[in-house]
């Protein structure tokens, strides 16, 4: 999806080397518990990468350290080859080209459909700005062609509070694409989901990488099975197993830590 | 700019507002001015102050919903802002008394009372009322940028944020409760003779301050209008709903929530500067921290992150205290305190809220 000031963005990534994103040495403590352990994570440009781990193996202190909610005590994290996000806030962070989907659902409940995809449209997004412009015609197309992805076209005057588990789940997904990021981190998108919507889910996601490179964290394993080209497991902060589903699933290791499940 | 301006409201919303102005800004001086005084339609003087107070509470109720209804900031200590812009006004009139005060000296009386010599350096300038104009417009606003700057800053938020505001308008307030402080102390400032050379006893007079004060209400009420209604207006009830996500979806949300919170604190502090003449005193007792919580329960009344609600709210619950003050004084507080109980119960969403669920096909933006 091409949305007005994509090519800025793109340009200012550095991504030569074939790698998005380079997770190094990285470590968080809370209270003394690792919450990660010298994790070692590198992400291709345009890959569909799944990250797999049992509770606690530190999936989620990964994203937010990725997305600048939480600082690392050691190690770093690269976007590109010139962002060191570990210096840089939230809002910096969503400017440089990622985005990042909760494990709940999380939009704007009071807000229409279309006016959640208009807030999160890729924008100058500063006080004086908002206050002032009004959306223009290729910001509406933009928005329009975000909610024919997401398949909420008929609801896009509806309360968000009103719509489906799913349908938020996909309106948050579809609040990420028109922000237009290179990388989107995607948080057990599928919890709570029925079957039906599950497979529309995988499909939406596959049709995302290339265009975007994609980390997905979640636990049903025909979701991963189904999308996944790499898997990572994660396991007690550092990286157990990487490499194709059925490798990793035969994997000892991996077998132990989740007891044959 | 006047398109922009008449798409803030749907036709029959402005046919209501100016019936509304028109009432208030032509019927009832008319039938003060043309109505003779024994006839039962006569508007007599004193209601114009009294309703001039209710509108600068009006103004500030608008301020505090535009930080806690849409923003989902609950500030406890806008009597401060409120404060700020009345003592500023206060010293513009204690200078303009002149020599005509109780002890006929330059210096205004509690300053003869504690027997100083001279005017603190931070009463020069009131002499001169655009200087005065220029601390109400001022000082509240970067008295707010500042501390709001260091609060949001650091992620103050909540009932935290609810607690450190009210911390700010106690310490305020036993700081001007002190003598040597140089604002009257706890008699405050009193006694004004006029303003701009007209008389405050004047009917006239009153009459001016009320018809200015609807005025500001009303430009005040349409610049709210335009925030709300603008993206930043949507931005900040998104703040208010899920602030993680606003912030991941690439807004600073410190520079959103700083500007509502100035805004807030500027249009509080005009409030204070249209109430002081008005009323003809001002002390710290409006600084007290229950003054502060009782704007939010205006808020509460009217129905949270609506306006008008604000508006409404504020004028029910201060009609409602006039009205109890003398007739059964006691009672008042008791009375404040069921209604805010048995309004959080069962209206949470205020009167308009309540309301507008049987009138109103708009769809609903109060707080879910």
């Amino acid at each position: 999806m091409d949305s007005p000031g994509a090519h800025i963005k793109d340009d200012s990534i550095d991504a030569t080397h074939g790698c998005i994103l380079y997770i190094e040495g990285l470590t968080v403590s809370f209270d003394g518990f690792k919450a990660l352990n010298d994790l070692n994570l590198y992400i291709d440009d345009g890959e569909l990468r799944c990250i797999i781990g049992p509770n606690g193996a530190g999936k989620t202190t990964m994203m937010d350290v990725i997305t600048g909610k939480t600082r690392p005590d050691h190690g770093t994290v690269f976007f590109g080859q010139n962002h060191d996000l570990t210096k840089m806030t939230e809002y910096e962070i969503s400017h440089t080209g990622i985005g990042r989907k909760f494990q709940k659902p999380t939009v704007f409940l009071n807000h229409t459909v279309f006016e959640n995809l208009e807030l999160a449209l890729h924008a100058k997004k500063d006080v004086w700005q908002s206050l002032t412009r009004s959306l223009v015609g290729e910001q509406r197309d933009t928005i329009e062609e975000g909610l024919e992805t997401i398949g909420l076209k008929e609801q896009k005057n509806l309360r968000s509070a009103l719509l489906s588990h799913g349908q938020k789940q996909w309106l948050e997904i579809g609040m990420l694409l028109v922000q237009n990021p290179r990388l989107l981190l995607i948080d057990e998108p599928v919890a709570g989901m029925t079957h039906q919507e599950t497979e529309r889910t995988a499909e939406l996601l596959k049709s995302l990488a290339g265009k975007h490179s994609v980390v997905v964290v979640e636990h049903e394993m025909d979701f991963i099975r189904s999308i996944a080209n790499r898997v990572t497991v994660l396991h007690e902060g550092h990286v157990l197993a990487e490499g194709k589903m059925e490798e990793v699933q035969n994997d000892p290791k991996v077998i132990e830590v989740y007891l044959g499940s | 700019m006047i398109k922009k301006i008449a798409t803030l409201h749907s036709f029959k919303e402005w046919i209501l507002t100016f019936i509304l102005l028109g009432i208030a800004l032509v019927l009832l001086p008319l039938l003060n001015l043309l109505v003779p005084e024994e006839s039962v339609l006569h508007v007599p003087d004193y209601i114009f102050s009294l309703l001039g107070k209710y509108l600068c509470y009006a103004l500030v109720a608008l301020a505090v919903d535009l930080i806690w209804g849409y923003t989902g900031i609950l500030s406890l200590g806008h009597g401060v802002f409120f404060s700020m812009g009345g003592y500023a006004m206060g010293m513009y009139l204690m200078r303009s008394i002149g020599k005509e005060g109780v002890y006929k000296s330059d210096l205004p009386d509690f300053m003869v009372f504690l027997d100083w010599k001279e005017l603190p350096w931070y009463w020069y300038g009131f002499d001169y009322f655009a200087f005065t104009l220029l601390v109400i417009l001022i000082l509240p606003g970067l008295f707010a940028f500042t501390f709001g700057y260091f609060a949001f800053r650091s992620r103050i938020k909540g009932v935290y944020f609810a607690i450190i505001t009210q911390a700010m308008t106690y310490a305020l307030m036993l700081l001007f409760f002190r003598n040597n402080t140089g604002f009257g102390g706890n008699n405050g400032l009193t006694d004004f003779k006029r303003i701009l050379g007209y008389s405050l006893q004047e009917p006239s007079t009153k009459l001016s301050l009320y018809i200015i004060t609807i005025i500001v209400l009303f430009l005040s009420y349409l610049l709210s209008r335009y925030v709300v209604r603008s993206k930043l207006g949507r931005i900040l009830t998104a703040i208010r709903d899920a602030e993680s996500r606003v912030m991941f979806s690439g807004y600073n949300t410190l520079h959103y929530k700083l500007f509502v919170w100035t805004l807030s604190a500027f249009l509080c502090g005009i409030a204070g500067a249209l109430y002081v003449p008005q009323v003809g005193i001002i002390n710290p007792s409006e600084m007290q921290p229950s003054n502060s919580i009782e704007m939010a329960i205006w808020v509460a009344v009217g129905g949270r992150g609506t306006l008008s609600g604000a508006l409404i709210g504020a004028g029910l619950v201060n009609g409602a205290k006039s009205w109890f003050t003398v007739a059964a004084p006691e009672y008042w507080l008791y009375f404040l305190g069921t209604l805010f109980i048995v309004l959080t119960l069962f209206f949470p969403k205020g009167l308009v809220g309540f309301f507008s669920r049987f009138f109103s096909k708009d769809k609903m933006r109060e707080p879910s």
